[in-house]
């Protein structure tokens, strides 16, 4: 077993691990935050986006053994207190999730995106969220909500 | 079941867009999905699958995996009842093979350890001896002379004699006298058409954690559609009563169809039984492509007539559905619902189920609809091409309204065709120029709906909000329109309302999450259950009030007198009531059971615009406009993400997603990289018109709209594709490689 | 398996020659995780190369010449002063592979190791003329890109052996380079056919080129034939179409799941053309620049 320290949602963590087991699976079964998915385990879905050091990444293609002294975010870190994030907001004003289990990864995702680019194009929105699929809404309203919430959080 | 008296109010809460009570636990992570439960003590159970096709299992060898310190049970066939008959020994033989493996990826042992990875290495312990045999993957070859059979004597009484065994139920519908009708037309085109096996593609693996004792008393949490019956099929296969299996459904990740059968839940109850602790099993993506449904692949041949005018004399359509190694592909939707859009003088549909060496089909949206209008509305756009006719105005003129008899038998109630067409072609869309290179197609498509079993209670809080059961597991923000039409007939604010997925110990039997049901039937149910609950709040004021219950209303969430001559009394909101309902007579709960009758059956039509490159025979979708019947949308937002969903569903099955099998028998293409499934950047915005053409058989109108709108896609879109390229695409998806070989054809003549 | 995360090449290297059985170095884990998971392959060791030093640099020499670190993900590779300038035809090759979070972690180097007939990086690097830095307990050593790699998945390197660097030449002026491939999605699939073109043109004339295929071949193909069609000319219809043939005519595909062996020989020709037309106008370009 391997011996890892590191960050989650800002807050210092550590776990034993099987040199095997992937961050995605240490963030589950070990440090039970269930938020990032597993839809394929070989990163074509980005159900299970997470941040590495700030870098959108499929926490399913990372090895947990890669997290000594990283930081990591996931979705259960998007929310400041009682206050959402603006795109977890739009995302619900916007009905952009059916079934809700891509939603993890693709608001990981988009957080990502609108702090490298603030004022995305729908084009922009649709090639960076390529790797995030989902199955219910066919991403209409979920580029909607991008965009909605990017116009927000340049305004504020 | 009556559309309720004319309302002389507008709709309060149905018809807005609050926010889904659910939608919190979504955005921050906290949502429990199939895979994110777990118990304590609990194992972690993986499954050994078939590398043939088709072999014989000479024996199954698990000592060496037993003997390993973490594994903690075995089991294989010999640990399932072994007295079943039916659907319901198909589904036992699907999800744990019995003397043969009749798919790659057919389940032949399960092992639960102490941990995921210690089971996945104990699987590599098994030792299975198979003698390969003989294979068939493909819908026409399996029903050639010679093909190898998969099942003797499968085939049930309405297969005609003579017919190859391999075919297992036969179907026909439709009147009239085809061949005069064909001969009153100026011009028949008679087409075959083929589309490729595709699966729901939902992005959760199905997951489950399976608790069995020895007494026989069990719980099961998993992914379902349905846990009614789920609980159902999985006591009668683990063999123990119903009863005692309590099933409570998680979140589910996407279902469309394929969550509506057990796969996992009765090897992890076997698996829990055997080594008395829970099991947890969660499938790989591989696993959910090699094992669980994906739809028929099929073969069609459809011939139509049309007068210069644009009337359709007559029409016929051949249906070869093969639904896996298993009966019960639905060829008879796919004959059923092809011709439905028309009205018809002269229709004869027939279909054949037949096997293959796949794995069992499973419901996919609108089972055999979307493949059947393929085929019909490719050959319409043919006709209107070579007669130089409007595509909407000849579906139109041959339309079916209220009274027409439907081409699979049934007179229609009121329907919303003819308004979808209407909408279709006054959108700017339709009129809209189109580019070079591009090239437009339009198609219609029906869905029956379904009502089936429904049971619902509605529970008073002392301070006056409402807590409402449901059964029918929330596949894509169902729980908001129950909590508003509970809202809207109560007559309190939406926030008011908690709807609850109640477990199978809780409630009286519903049936699944399918067929578009859930919005109509739970619905209807809730309204009824709230009526319920109206009536018991007018008799508490009725007994306060001393005057007889007749003598109460029931208005804007008030009891009040019903007029001068009941009394003058202040009226008293329902929280008043529920405030001292201990004191005047106990809890207040309203409930309803039914299996309606009036699911409505609906209609959209889409417009499609593609645009192809002839050079490398790739076809985008660059602009898509869905108009469906919805009957009344409870929530518009998710009403529209119904219609959205459906049509990327269809541009995926079009253009990209399908089965790929290898000359070994086996799947190829068995995880997202190469079962290509629509990504944002594939896809435009998709344009919605909800038409709303009420449902007398629901209070307030609803249709169901879930599967319609993946019934004209393939079709519309293989309609711009063609008109694009200018060449027919007969055979789905049209995948760069298919499409480029017919331009290439067609420019060699 | 075991993991280490050796600070420095030196331990790597020894770790990597000490280590019975099969040993893996992981820079970004795209392919290396997705083998693991799938149970394909399961090393005795992996040897994480993020934390030894330069594995995660990119730099460029006074002369011009580029070195870029083994570990140095995609999404970097486009932010490098220049080097989009001097080698957009890479810099595209890398950024078409995966999502956005592939991105994030897969290298160049990675892409060459594992080796696929249909990988995006390695055409473009054939026809760039790359070379790859490889340290050995033996020592240092170059080699050309295309002399790697050996068959589907298999290169030439030694047990121990890891590639520390990608390294390109120094540009003259009038060259550019680009690849494109094709895809039945927008993104996120493998190519079905790719084709990397690098060249120099003088006064509008082609004076230089080299022509790579991907996904046509057991091996990333180089193409002198094709290069020989256009050389000389400027890029005239006669020249796109003997550029075309040659290339059709090296394919050597295979059918499967991903394309037909017509399929990827057709648009292996269509490739070529478009991307010697995109090429060569990138190097006019540059030479009036």
């Amino acid at each position: 077993m391997i011996h890892v320290k590191m960050k989650v949602n800002g807050d210092p963590t550590e776990f034993l691990c099987d040199p095997r087991e992937t961050m995605l699976d240490a963030l589950r079964d070990r440090l039970n935050l269930t938020g990032a998915k597993e839809g394929c385990g070989t990163g074509d879905c980005g159900a299970c986006s997470i941040l590495l050091d700030g870098n959108v990444v499929c926490s399913c293609l990372v090895l947990a053994a890669e997290g000594q002294d990283r930081e990591i975010e996931t979705v259960e870190g998007m929310a400041a207190g009682e206050d959402l994030h603006p795109l977890q907001r739009k995302f619900l004003e916007h009905a952009a999730l059916q079934c809700g289990v891509c939603t993890p990864g693709i608001l990981v995702a988009a957080k990502a995106l609108l702090e490298r680019v603030p004022d995305p194009t729908e084009s922009e929105i649709r090639y960076w969220l390529a790797g995030n699929l989902c199955r219910c809404t066919g991403y209409d309203k979920i580029v909607h909500a991008v965009a909605d919430a990017a116009i927000e959080m340049r305004s504020t | 079941m009556a559309l309720d008296d004319l309302r002389t109010k507008e709709f309060r809460v149905v018809g807005t867009r609050p926010i889904r009570p659910d939608g919190i636990d979504k955005v921050t992570g906290r949502a429990k999905f199939g895979a994110d439960v777990t118990a304590s003590g609990m194992l972690h159970g993986a499954i050994l699958r078939s590398p043939h096709p088709h072999a014989r299992i000479l024996s199954i060898d698990v000592s060496r995996a037993i003997a390993e310190p973490a594994v903690k049970a075995v089991v294989t066939r010999a640990d399932f009842a072994g007295n079943l008959e039916g659907e319901d020994w198909n589904v036992l033989e699907n999800i744990m093979a019995g003397e043969r493996a009749l798919y790659d990826g057919h389940a032949i042992a399960a092992v639960a350890a102490t941990s995921a990875l210690s089971a996945r290495d104990a699987l590599k312990l098994i030792d299975v001896t198979y003698e390969k045999l003989p294979f068939v993957t493909d819908v026409d070859e399996a029903i050639r002379p010679g093909a190898p059979v998969i099942r003797e004597g499968a085939a049930d009484e309405s297969v005609p004699e003579g017919l190859h065994p391999n075919i297992v139920r036969y179907h026909e519908n439709g009147h009239g006298d085809v061949e005069k009708g064909f001969a009153e037309a100026d011009l028949v085109i008679e087409r075959s058409f083929v589309t490729e096996a595709t699966h729901q593609g939902y992005i959760e693996p199905h997951a489950c954690l399976a608790q069995l004792g020895p007494d026989g008393k069990g719980e099961l949490w998993c992914c379902t559609q349905g846990h009614f019956a789920a609980a159902r099929i999985c006591a009668k296969l683990v063999g123990i009563d119903a009863s005692q299996l309590r099933v409570t459904p998680s979140e589910i990740g996407g279902g469309f169809g394929g969550k509506t059968t057990v796969f996992i839940e009765p090897v992890a109850l076997a698996l829990s039984r055997k080594a008395n602790r829970p099991v947890k099993i969660v499938m790989s993506r591989s696993e959910v492509f090699r094992a669980t449904g994906p739809t028929s692949s099929a073969s069609m041949n459809v011939k139509i007539g049309m007068r210069k005018n644009g009337d359709i004399t007559a029409a016929e359509g051949e249906f070869r559905l093969q639904g896996g190694a298993f009966p019960n592909a639905p060829m008879e939707f796919a004959a059923m619902c092809a011709f439905a859009p028309y009205d018809l003088e002269h229709v004869r549909s027939r279909g054949w189920d037949i096997l293959c060496n796949r794995p069992k089909q499973a419901a996919y949206r609108a089972p055999g609809s979307p493949m059947g209008a393929f085929a019909v509305e490719s050959v319409i756009d043919e006709l209107c091409n070579r007669l130089k006719l409007d595509p909407i105005e000849v579906r139109l003129r041959n339309a079916v309204k209220e009274g027409a008899r439907a081409a699979f038998g049934p007179r229609f109630q009121r329907i919303g065709l003819i308004e979808t067409l209407e909408q279709a072609k006054a959108h700017p869309h339709y009129m809209a120029e189109l580019k070079p290179g591009q090239g437009r197609g339009v198609s219609c498509g029906f869905w029956f709906n379904h009502s089936g079993e429904t049971s619902v209670s509605l529970a008073l809080s002392y301070d006056g909000t409402v807590s409402l059961s449901v059964g029918t597991p929330d596949i894509g923000g169902s729980r908001a329109s129950m909590c508003q039409m509970a809202a809207e007939e109560l007559g309190i604010p939406y926030e008011n309302v908690r709807t609850t997925i109640a477990d199978t110990g809780s409630l009286g039997y519903n049936d699944i999450s399918h067929g578009s049901r859930v919005t109509y039937a739970s619905g209807l149910a809730t309204i009824r259950a709230a009526q319920d609950t109206i009536r018991k709040l007018c008799a508490r004021a009725a007994a306060r009030w001393e005057i007889d219950e007749e003598a109460v209303v029931w208005e804007d969430g008030h009891a009040r007198p019903a007029g001068p001559n009941a009394g003058e009394f202040e009226p008293l909101s329902l929280a008043a009531i529920a405030a001292d309902m201990g004191e005047t007579g106990g809890p207040i709960a309203g409930h309803f059971e039914i299996t309606p009758n009036g699911a409505g059956v609906s209609f959209a039509t889409h417009i499609v615009d593609a645009e192809v490159d002839r050079e490398t025979g790739a076809a985008k979708v660059v602009r898509y406009t869905v108009v469906q019947d919805a009957g009344k949308a409870i929530h518009p937002s998710y009403v529209e993400g119904q219609y959205q969903g459906g049509a990327v569903q269809g541009i995926g099955w079009a253009l990209n997603e399908e089965y790929v099998y290898g000359d070994d028998g086996c799947l190829q293409n068995a995880g997202f990289l190469d079962y290509r499934m629509p990504v944002a950047s594939d896809l435009p915005f998709i344009d919605t018109v909800i038409v709303e053409v009420p449902n007398p058989g629901h209070p307030y109108g609803v249709r169901g709209v879930g599967e319609t709108s993946i019934c004209p896609p393939l079709a519309a879109i293989a309609n711009a594709v063609s008109n694009a390229a200018d060449v027919r695409m007969t055979h789905l998806p049209m995948s760069p490689p298919r499409l480029l070989k017919a331009i290439q054809e067609k420019e060699l003549g | 398996m075991e993991y280490a995360a050796p600070a420095t090449l030196d331990n790597a290297l020894a770790l990597a020659h000490e280590t019975d059985g099969q040993v893996r170095f992981l820079a970004g884990g795209t392919d290396v995780l997705v083998q693991l998971r799938s149970g394909l392959f399961e090393p005795d060791l992996v040897i994480d190369i993020k934390q030894i030093p330069g594995m995660l640099d990119v730099t460029r020499s006074p002369e011009g010449a580029w070195t870029i670190g083994a570990a140095v993900p995609g999404r970097i590779l486009g932010t490098i002063e220049g080097l989009r300038d001097d080698w957009p035809g890479i810099v595209e090759a890398m950024e078409l592979i995966g999502s956005t979070q592939i991105q994030s972690r897969a290298s160049l180097v990675g892409n060459l190791c594992n080796a696929s007939p249909a990988a995006d990086g390695i055409p473009a690097m054939v026809a760039a003329g790359a070379t790859v830095s490889i340290a050995g307990v033996d020592g240092l050593r170059t080699a050309e890109v295309a002399d790697i790699l050996m068959a589907p998945g298999q290169t030439n390197l030694k047990k121990g052996e890891i590639v520390t660097s990608i390294d390109l030449p120094a540009r003259v002026a009038g060259s550019a380079d680009a690849y494109l491939r094709f895809i039945p999605r927008t993104e996120m699939d493998i190519a079905v056919a790719g084709c990397a073109v690098n060249l120099t043109v003088k006064d509008s004339q082609v004076c230089t080129a080299r022509v790579s295929l991907g996904a046509v071949a057991p091996t990333v193909l180089l193409v002198p034939d094709a290069a020989t069609a256009i050389c000389g000319t400027c890029l005239d219809e006669t020249a796109l179409n003997d550029l075309a043939a040659a290339c059709r005519a090296a394919c050597r595909p295979i059918d499967d799941k991903r394309g037909t062996v017509a399929f990827r020989t057709d648009i292996a020709g269509v490739l070529a053309r478009r991307a010697a037309i995109l090429a060569y106008r990138r190097a006019q370009e540059r030479e009036s620049a």
